[in-house]
């Protein structure tokens, strides 16, 4: 057996690095970051347990970002964000959040992102592996009417499961009134936090945003919760798989767009063709154009139907003996609760409706797959 | 008679025959396992070349032949049950056993403690 070694050198570390080295996790470099793959239980319990229970996810590594204004109010700031990402940013109230993203000239993805709304400023978290792209792409837009910071000095920890709320209403009563996509400033355990009630896991759940400093106190604090458990980033990735989740870098890219990545749902009514602020962000007439007709493929769920994982990069094929590919596995892997291999992927118009028998090249085998419908585990989020 | 590879895999060898399986640490390394590929009975498979899968969660791994011969038999109660690799490495969880054609292969191997010296160091540098 052979694995690719691990080099931790030159690596930033997150600021849970001591809880996690104590918890005996193994670590590994992700988008520069050493972060906890798995602790000693594994993915698989680490997976069923957030499912049943909860998990606590350190995803510090990812880009935490403040829109401050300096001058020219709100409005002005609103302004200019609608510049760059297609949604609805005039509509998002104080004290929310909402999913959105960056595109390209060509319509393509540089990245997904949650903008909040608090109050006297814009808080973006984007991914770890586009915080610099990121920043430039608001610089270049936004330096006239913001400052805009990189909170480096910030971890952001996850809790994710069906005992979310019973963990955080022990350090505060505050979060159990809060719905999906809600975004507020909690005192947990007296440390200041930004709390929304979001995740990436398709479950019920908060993301925590705390001082590096203090991050450690607090997870200790809520680790004394009996139904929390540490998971790390490998049951993250088959929590958000399992809920039809897309992982920028592996289901998304900037040469996939929006309708083609089934993202057509991120963009409000307002900002399309007819409403009153439509386009007006890079890539809007390609973005917009292919709401209304139908893109050349689609990002569709995969069921392989034998015990084989099928995994990112794998071919897919009509037939068991075309020979040009219909389309290609982008996130695949073995879905705990599902109990069976599942997988996410690209495939043209033709042959990605539901329940279409496809063929994945695995190993000179070629192995059947079956189109499934998005999400595999139904998501159960906190709403009113 | 056991044998070990730099690339974690165990054999056991009995007469001319060798049990070939992958060690605790690598089950570990690899962590739970959701799947196996076994070379079919009657395939030669040569020293250093892939032999078997083994997939875990995350990640698919090869299963390299430590040395050539023909395989005899391959562990079909690991295919029903991929999680024996992880609960009995060295024991119900073996891969596949070879019929040994080139016994002067097997000096090559590492013996049990020049194995667990290995680990040792390497879980060290962990």
């Amino acid at each position: 057996m052979r694995s690719p070694a691990s080099d931790a050198d030159g690596l930033k570390r997150a600021p849970l690095d001591a809880l996690h080295r104590e918890r005996g996790a193994r670590m590994a470099s992700f988008a520069g970051y050493e972060m906890p793959i798995q602790y000693p239980i594994g993915v698989l319990k680490e997976h069923l347990h957030t499912r049943e229970l909860a998990g606590l996810f350190d995803v510090s590594h990812m880009g935490q970002i403040a829109l401050r204004l300096r001058s020219g109010g709100m409005a002005a700031l609103v302004t200019d964000l609608e510049s760059l990402v297609p949604v609805d940013v005039l509509g998002l109230a104080p004290g929310r959040q909402r999913y959105a993203f960056f595109v390209n000239s060509q319509g393509g993805l540089i990245d997904d992102l949650m903008i909040a709304n608090c109050g006297d400023h814009f808080l973006l978290v984007v991914n770890a592996s586009r915080k610099a792209a990121d920043e430039q792409l608001l610089r270049s837009v936004l330096s006239a009417v913001c400052d805009i910071e990189l909170l480096s000095d910030r971890g952001l920890l996850a809790v994710q499961g069906p005992a979310a709320e019973s963990v955080l209403t022990r350090l505060s009563g505050a979060a159990a009134a809060m719905q999906f996509m809600e975004i507020r400033t909690i005192v947990l355990a007296g440390i200041s936090c930004i709390v929304s009630r979001s995740g990436y896991t398709g479950e019920d759940g908060f993301e925590i945003s705390v001082p590096a400093d203090e991050a450690e106190t607090l997870a200790r604090l809520l680790l004394k919760h009996p139904d929390l458990a540490l998971a790390g980033l490998g049951a993250r990735d088959s929590l958000r798989l399992e809920a039809g989740l897309c992982l920028y870098g592996a289901d998304l890219d900037e040469t996939t767009t929006p309708a083609e990545a089934g993202l057509a749902w991120v963009v409000q009514r307002v900002r399309r063709r007819g409403g009153a602020r439509a386009g007006g962000f890079p890539g809007a007439d390609i973005v917009l154009a292919e709401f209304e007709g139908q893109p050349r493929r689609f990002r569709v769920g995969l069921r392989p139907r034998e015990r084989a994982p099928v995994r990112g990069g794998t071919y897919l094929f009509a037939s068991i003996s075309a020979s040009e590919p219909v389309g290609h596995v982008t996130s695949g892997g073995y879905g705990p609760s599902v109990g069976a291999p599942i997988g996410m992927g690209y495939v043209v118009r033709e042959h990605a409706s539901p329940h279409t028998q496809l063929f994945a090249e695995v190993r000179g085998n070629r192995m059947p797959v079956t189109v499934a419908v998005l999400p595999f585990i139904p998501h159960r989020y906190k709403r009113s | 008679m056991l044998k070990f590879t730099e690339d974690h895999e165990w054999l056991r060898i009995e007469g001319d025959v060798a049990t070939v399986g992958i060690t605790p640490y690598a089950q570990e390394q690899l962590g739970d396992i959701v799947y196996v590929e076994l070379p079919p009975p009657g395939k030669t498979v040569e020293k250093g070349a892939a032999a078997a899968v083994v997939e875990s969660v995350k990640a698919a791994s090869d299963v390299y032949s430590p040395i050539t011969g023909e395989v005899i038999e391959s562990n079909q109660a690991l295919v029903a049950e991929p999680a024996l690799v992880n609960s009995d490495p060295m024991g119900r969880g073996w891969f596949f056993k070879i019929k040994i054609t080139q016994p002067s292969q097997l000096d090559a191997l590492m013996d049990e403690a020049a194995y667990k010296a290995k680990v040792e160091a390497a879980n060290k540098a962990r």
